[in-house]
């Protein structure tokens, strides 16, 4: 099964309504409340991460049996050194972002440890794409 | 300890989840930092002590299966918080005492920490 959601840059009040979606929808078939955490955490760090520094996006998830993949792809300024972006505490979110809680150079770094395959690409001045899938069962 | 102790103790109102206050809240995590809370690994029992009172707060706790909430310093909690919260079968306190005050209180009363 495959679902598509659309986020806007900067729309703070729906952030994380994807997440929501996803998380009802794992809950509802029946994966266990860890793998559904898990996912879900990874899900929303990056959701915010696309209402935080890009224009818009898109998130489609794709759902397997024993799999979900979730595709996270926005237009917005991109990131320019991944490895940099990926360390604890870099961040270059804005004032506003840090007053949401958020900013603080963790989202990145969490998105992996809940992932089980982690696949970041981005083109400075075009959009950044994350893609991550986890597993439902120990593999 | 249960939910209700914890309102006499720091002298806080329920606003969200009044039908459960018998229940036994674990252990408390303090923070303002989302990113830090979405790092939590066992949230079974958890009461989130913040003083970040919006709708990503409540968002978080979600994501995070944390149940119970509890805002310092007497902020605004808005109707569409609540919707949030009660939509998610949450616990929401607010007390007007300070985050350090509510931490001590708590952890005098025997409430152990996360880590």
């Amino acid at each position: 099964m495959n679902f598509t959601y659309h986020v806007e840059g900067g729309d703070f009040t729906n952030a994380g309504s994807t997440s929501s979606q996803v998380k009802r929808m794992l809950k509802k078939i029946g994966v266990s409340p860890e793998i559904v955490k898990k996912t879900v955490v990874a899900l929303y760090e990056a959701e915010v991460n696309i209402v935080a520094h890009a224009y818009r996006g898109d998130i489609f998830v794709n759902l397997e049996d024993d799999h979900v993949t979730i595709v996270l792809s926005d237009e917005g300024p991109g990131i320019p050194d991944i490895e940099k972006a990926m360390q604890k505490g870099f961040s270059t979110a804005s004032p506003k972002v840090r007053e949401m809680g958020f900013g603080a150079g963790m989202g990145l770094p969490n998105i992996k440890n809940n992932s089980d395959n982690l696949n970041i690409k981005s083109e400075v001045g075009k959009g950044t794409t994350i893609e991550f899938t986890n597993y439902f069962f120990a593999q | 300890m249960t939910i209700e102790e914890i309102i006499n103790l720091v002298q806080g109102e329920i606003l969200c989840g009044d039908e459960r206050v018998k229940e036994e809240v674990a252990c408390v995590f303090a923070s303002d930092l989302m990113s830090d809370v979405l790092t939590l690994k066992d949230n079974d029992g958890l009461m989130l002590l913040t003083g970040l009172c919006n709708l990503q707060s409540i968002r978080t706790c979600e994501m995070s299966d944390i149940n119970y909430i509890l805002i310092v310093r007497g902020k605004e909690v808005t109707d569409d918080m609540l919707e949030l919260a009660e939509d998610n079968d949450m616990v929401i306190i607010r007390t007007k005492y300070s985050m350090f005050k509510t931490s001590g209180i708590l952890y005098a009363a025997g409430l152990p920490p996360v880590y």
